[in-house]
């Protein structure tokens, strides 16, 4: 066992344990606390793979931004123990089935695409901040200027629903 | 054994570096908390402390005691995993953050174990430097915010409250307020942006020059990150009791405090590198006899606490600060004696010179500043911090583009 294997377990035992525990957990803080521990082990993954960059820019929006957020508002509303009522129980079978399904099919396709992941896995390959910045802002500029056009318009919609009324 | 040490070279340097690091920066916050007290004092016609050891110097560490030994009851109704877990974050993250500084451009004169050196925790070519400081920052709004929330109380709720508010808010015009430097630079690495700085004209190089308009964005964004005066809404004692951390005590308290104090020190170094120059002397190179300047602070400040101690009251001081002093001075001498010594010297002498000033900056302001109202918190930081940064990145981008290069 590597070094590198052993920080890669450790890792991902904590996200999927995270993950798990951000189902099972009770109180919606619990549940946020839990999704900033998997959005952390993430970018630790991220960074074992040599990719700093976004390893940071999750941590900081994600761990950071995003998740500030949502426990902001679970503060706000002061949320309690999550209720459950008769159908949220009948609800269960069909999510399950739905989850299952769901890792099959990425289980699958990670199958299929064997020879793709290794080429993305080796260290040889590794893209500078540089790379990216220029993949972003010159090959996709489009879609990505787009994305942000989308953003603002939801902005502002947030701005209008928000607006208190004018007397 | 030594085939052992050799190979494992690298990571028990780092362990050794880790501990005595910590050890530095924990006795630095104690004596921040003294050189705040005296100097707000001093502020405010007052003492400051001056009974325990002699100028109070021995304060920190009696309040240290004081803390370990404290009671330290759980308040009924807390939700007790996130109570303990609060503190024990933002202590953890305050105390990473210091990794990512650099404190010297030179590993030491020496190898040990087969390694070179280098002042400060991580190796400089570290490509990510300044994010990851982001990133840290990014989580540190949690400590405070779910101290507030688990306590189950209603003032450190609204602490808790007011904190994320407020940090969600400042910390877009800190990380824009950076981009300028980034742009300049042209790259995250914090020894590379410094080194970026390096000029003919020693000050002239800083970025403090072509980025003022930065500076002053970041710094008071970062005094608001770090929830200090005049931005400690968070802790209001005269509205909110105590804030976020009303309802810690003993040790757990005092993690927060060093937490603060931590910061504190980080923002520091992050000014002194972004924007004047780090380690770089802001004399030209060319004038040699500034390479004395250490042993010219040195030498006459070790003379001055000789004399102080000697007829100081006490026997204690008559003992204690001659010592230190006759070590400053031989210090002083030494630096004089051995070139090489003072060469490698001068970078951390003048970043921690510049550190030591921003710090005496944060506690000037808290010394002189008056609170501000939430309201005027929210809308300086919207209407007029970030804008501000906003266009400090528009102007810098295109001054680059035009005239390829702001100097």
């Amino acid at each position: 066992m590597t070094p590198q294997l052993v920080v890669f377990f450790v890792l991902a035992a904590l996200a999927v344990g995270g993950a798990l525990s951000l189902i099972f957990q009770k109180h919606p803080i619990h549940s946020a606390l839990s999704l900033i521990v998997v959005m952390v082990s993430l970018a630790g993954l991220y960074l074992l793979m040599g990719a700093e960059f976004v390893a940071a820019v999750q941590i900081i929006v994600y761990g950071g931004a995003i998740m500030v957020l949502f426990v902001f508002v679970i503060m706000l509303l002061n949320a309690g123990v999550e209720e459950h009522t008769s159908i949220s129980k009948f609800a269960g079978f069909p999510g399950l089935l739905l989850a299952f399904a769901l890792t099959g099919f990425i289980a699958a396709t990670i199958a299929r695409s064997t020879d793709s992941v290794q080429a993305v896995a080796q260290p040889g390959n590794m893209a500078s901040t540089r790379d990216l910045s220029t993949m972003i802002f010159r090959d996709f500029v489009y879609p990505f200027e787009l994305t942000s056009f989308l953003i603002l318009v939801a902005v502002l919609g947030a701005i209008v629903l928000a607006q208190r009324e004018k007397a | 054994m030594i085939d052992f040490l050799m190979a494992h070279g690298w990571l028990i340097v780092t362990v050794i570096k880790v501990a005595l690091m910590m050890f530095i920066v924990l006795t630095v916050n104690a004596y921040l908390t003294w050189f705040e007290r005296k100097l707000v004092a001093h502020i405010q016609s007052r003492w400051g402390p001056h009974r325990v050891g002699p100028h109070g110097l021995l304060q920190p560490l009696a309040d240290g005691v004081k803390f370990l030994f404290k009671e330290d009851p759980t308040p009924a109704g807390v939700d007790r995993f996130v109570y303990f877990l609060a503190p024990l974050l933002s202590l953890a993250l305050a105390l990473t953050s210091i990794a990512i500084i650099p404190f010297g451009p030179n590993p030491l004169p020496w190898k040990i174990l087969g390694q070179d050196v280098y002042l400060g925790i991580l190796p400089p070519d570290v490509n990510i430097g300044i994010l990851a400081l982001f990133a840290i920052t990014a989580l540190g709004v949690y400590g405070v915010a779910l101290a507030g929330w688990s306590s189950n109380s209603k003032y450190p709720l609204l602490g808790g409250l007011r904190s994320s508010a407020q940090m969600i808010s400042y910390e877009l015009a800190l990380t824009l307020s950076v981009v300028g430097v980034l742009l300049i630079a042209g790259t995250f690495n914090l020894t590379e942006i410094i080194n970026n700085q390096t000029s003919r004209y020693g000050i002239l190089g800083w970025n403090i020059f072509p980025q003022f308009l930065g500076f002053i964005c970041f710094f008071i964004a970062a005094v608001a990150e770090t929830n200090r005066v005049p931005f400690d809404l968070p802790e209001a004692e005269s509205e909110l009791v105590a804030g976020f951390h009303t309802e810690y005590a003993s040790f757990k308290f005092a993690m927060f405090f060093i937490a603060e104090y931590t910061s504190m020190i980080t923002v520091s170094s992050l000014c002194a590198i972004l924007f004047f120059g780090g380690w770089l002397s802001p004399f030209p190179p060319t004038w040699t006899w500034t390479y004395y300047l250490p042993t010219l602070i040195l030498l006459p400040f070790g003379a001055w606490v000789i004399w102080d101690g000697i007829r100081y009251e006490t026997i204690f001081g008559k003992i204690i600060l001659p010592g230190v002093g006759a070590v400053m001075c031989v210090i002083a001498i030494a630096l004089i004696a051995f070139p090489a010594l003072n060469g490698f010297i001068q970078a951390p002498f003048w970043l921690l010179s510049k550190i030591f000033v921003f710090l005496f900056v944060y506690v000037w302001m808290r010394g002189t500043l008056p609170r501000l109202r939430y309201d005027q918190l929210m809308a300086f930081g919207w209407k007029m911090l970030l804008p501000v940064s906003i266009a400090n990145v528009v102007f810098t981008s295109f001054a680059i583009l035009r005239w390829g290069g702001i100097r």
